[in-house]
């Protein structure tokens, strides 16, 4: 469905400086994107298609996000890599009242200090974004995403 | 072996220092002959592996595709409710006919030349058999002697235990009863009493090391509150937790038995909350995420991981459980799938908590992520000197049940089954 101007342009800016965020390595400024009461939802394709409710990574709360970054930054060995996503133009499902119902296409790439870039994750976001007297926010995002068959490890935020 | 007499980087076998399996050969995860050898002694021949759970394949016709090994295989549920584990390959020119992961069939049916097989692998149709006529000839045709009996897809022996399903294309494999032992059947009974099982979903990640690699990470009690954080700092898994180490009678299986201790720092805990990766500050934003509910079936322990060998570890940690399945892909890695479930009897909240835990496993989980980083990590190094052994002596270089974590004898235990079965 078509958005007003504002509207969409608040919306693409949202997803770019998400894409910029999750990419810059300052995790911090991840859980900002989100309401308190947000969920945050990483799901296999084969999952969400089957209505199987098991996720990759299931958040109920901005909080549970900032433990995340905590597990990033501090609990979680990993081989350190770069991440880097390509997001392409929201489709809007439903609009009203300050809120937005909306899905976009990603592809995330994956580059490791002494190899290749390779392509690591692809999918779509299904969220739901709502305006806040501190901007617009996700008040629910549900990455579902094809590459079902995880190169190891999932450790940055998508 | 006098390491310093060494003359060659890449040697054919591993070469073992004496008899003992405390010095694992860096060459026993590094060669693809030995890892052949491997798939046919272990995954092909005598032992059972997994290959679902009935609550995947409920209704009949259900089927879901997966592997012994690296064999390609179809667990389908015929008309009759009976399972079935039949390899997929067509009998006729060896397609790999089917495609879709799960589903619902009547039969199946390769799309190359339209064979069609019975849900038990039984042929029961080829077009043309009696041949096309013409012009009152009947052209070609399939030998008057062609017996579809004898041209079915490859079946395999089937086992069920408390709604888990193993296979096996050994048709003389000793019960799966024996193949667990008395040691190990009360820990998996404790987890697959028989209550109906409710599938959550899977996790899929492509792990780049030996596929024993896993079966070692999940025998090893000396990392989880090293490596973990997580664990060490809430008190899921120290080594001052009260523990046993249990293995069958030749080494292959093993439960790790671990009670929840306090996740203090007192004096006692000292020596283990001086670890680098105990963090006496850390607090959880969201304490949800160990929303822990004791539940009677646990009987005590608040986790138990059990190591069937060759094929899949069986997870309780607290409310979550799974089954994960070790699909080996030559000798350099396997794919690791994940399949959370519950019990059909649990409530909402039960079922609410237990996926909410699953956030700790699984290829992003909070704990398990990293397990798959240090095995891709540590296959590089084997590749990098293959010429080389680990040292598996914590808790000395002996093989026995204990009373304590604080020892790798489950990796030891292994290997010298390893070693029987592949040395023989």
């Amino acid at each position: 469905m078509i958005v007003d101007p504002a509207t969409w342009q608040a919306l693409v800016q949202l997803y770019a400086d998400y894409a910029a965020a999750v990419d810059s390595g300052d995790w911090d400024l991840w859980p900002e994107f989100f309401v308190d009461d947000c969920t945050y939802r990483l799901v296999p394709r084969e999952n969400h298609e089957r209505n199987l409710p098991l996720a990759t990574l299931a958040f109920e709360s901005k909080a549970m996000l900032k433990d995340r970054v905590y597990g990033i930054r501090e609990t979680l060995f990993h081989d350190p890599y770069y991440q880097r996503h390509v997001v392409g133009a929201p489709l809007v499902r439903a609009s009203g009242a300050g809120r937005i119902e909306c899905e976009a296409n990603y592809a995330v790439f994956r580059t490791k200090l002494d190899g290749p870039t390779t392509v690591f994750n692809v999918g779509r976001t299904i969220d739901v974004v709502v305006e806040t007297p501190a901007g617009w926010k996700f008040q629910s995002r549900t990455i579902v995403y094809d590459s079902e068959m995880i190169p190891n490890s999932i450790i940055y935020p998508l | 072996m006098d390491r310093s007499t060494i003359d060659t980087a890449f040697p054919a076998l591993p070469v073992w220092e004496g008899e003992g399996t405390s010095r694992i050969p860096f060459a026993a995860y590094t060669s693809e002959e030995l890892h052949r050898r491997e798939l046919e002694r272990f995954f092909y021949k005598s032992h059972w592996c997994y290959v679902g759970l009935e609550a995947e394949i409920p209704n009949p016709g259900d089927f879901k595709r997966t592997v012994v090994g690296e064999r390609s295989v179809i667990v389908v549920r015929a008309l009759d409710g009976s399972i079935h584990v039949v390899e997929n390959v067509c009998a006729h020119r060896g397609m790999s006919f089917c495609r879709a992961r799960s589903g619902n069939r009547k039969d199946f049916t390769c799309p190359y030349h339209q064979w069609n097989y019975s849900l038990k692998g039984d042929l029961q149709g080829v077009p043309f058999r009696r041949g096309v006529k013409q012009d009152g000839k009947v052209h070609g045709g399939m030998p008057a002697d062609f017996d579809p009996l004898l041209n079915g897809l490859t079946k395999l022996k089937v086992a069920t235990r408390g709604g888990v399903v193993f296979a096996s294309f050994d048709h003389d494999v000793e019960p799966l009863e024996d193949f667990l032992g008395p040691a190990i059947v009360p820990w998996f009974d404790r987890l697959f009493d028989g209550r109906a099982l409710k599938l959550y979903g899977y996790n899929r990640q492509r792990i780049p090391g030996n596929w024993k690699l896993m079966q070692e990470n999940i025998k090893d009690p000396y990392h989880p509150g090293l490596l973990h954080t997580w664990f060490v700092t809430f008190g899921l898994w120290r080594a001052d937790n009260r523990s046993r180490l249990v293995m069958d009678e030749r080494f292959r299986h093993a439960a790790m038995i671990s009670t929840r201790g306090s996740a203090g720092a007192g004096s006692d805990a000292r020596q283990v909350t001086q670890v680098a990766s105990f963090k006496q500050d850390m607090k959880l934003e969201d304490p949800r995420f160990l929303d822990i509910v004791p539940e009677p079936w646990w009987g005590g322990p608040t986790a138990v991981m059990t190591t069937l060998f060759p094929s899949v570890i069986l997870q309780q940690q607290v409310n979550s459980v799974s089954t994960r399945h070790i699909q080996p892909d030559g000798h350099g890695a396997f794919d690791f799938v994940w399949t959370h479930f519950g019990f059909a009897d649990d409530s909402e909240e039960m079922t609410e908590r237990r996926l909410r835990q699953a956030n700790l496993f699984g290829p992003a989980g909070f704990v398990s992520a990293d397990d798959g980083e240090v095995i891709e990590l540590s296959q590089q190094g084997f590749e990098q000197k293959p010429f080389h052994r680990t040292l598996a002596e914590l808790g000395g270089t002996e093989v026995g049940d204990t009373e304590h974590m604080v020892t790798e004898t489950l990796i030891r235990g292994m290997y010298r089954y390893w070693r029987e079965v592949m040395e023989a």
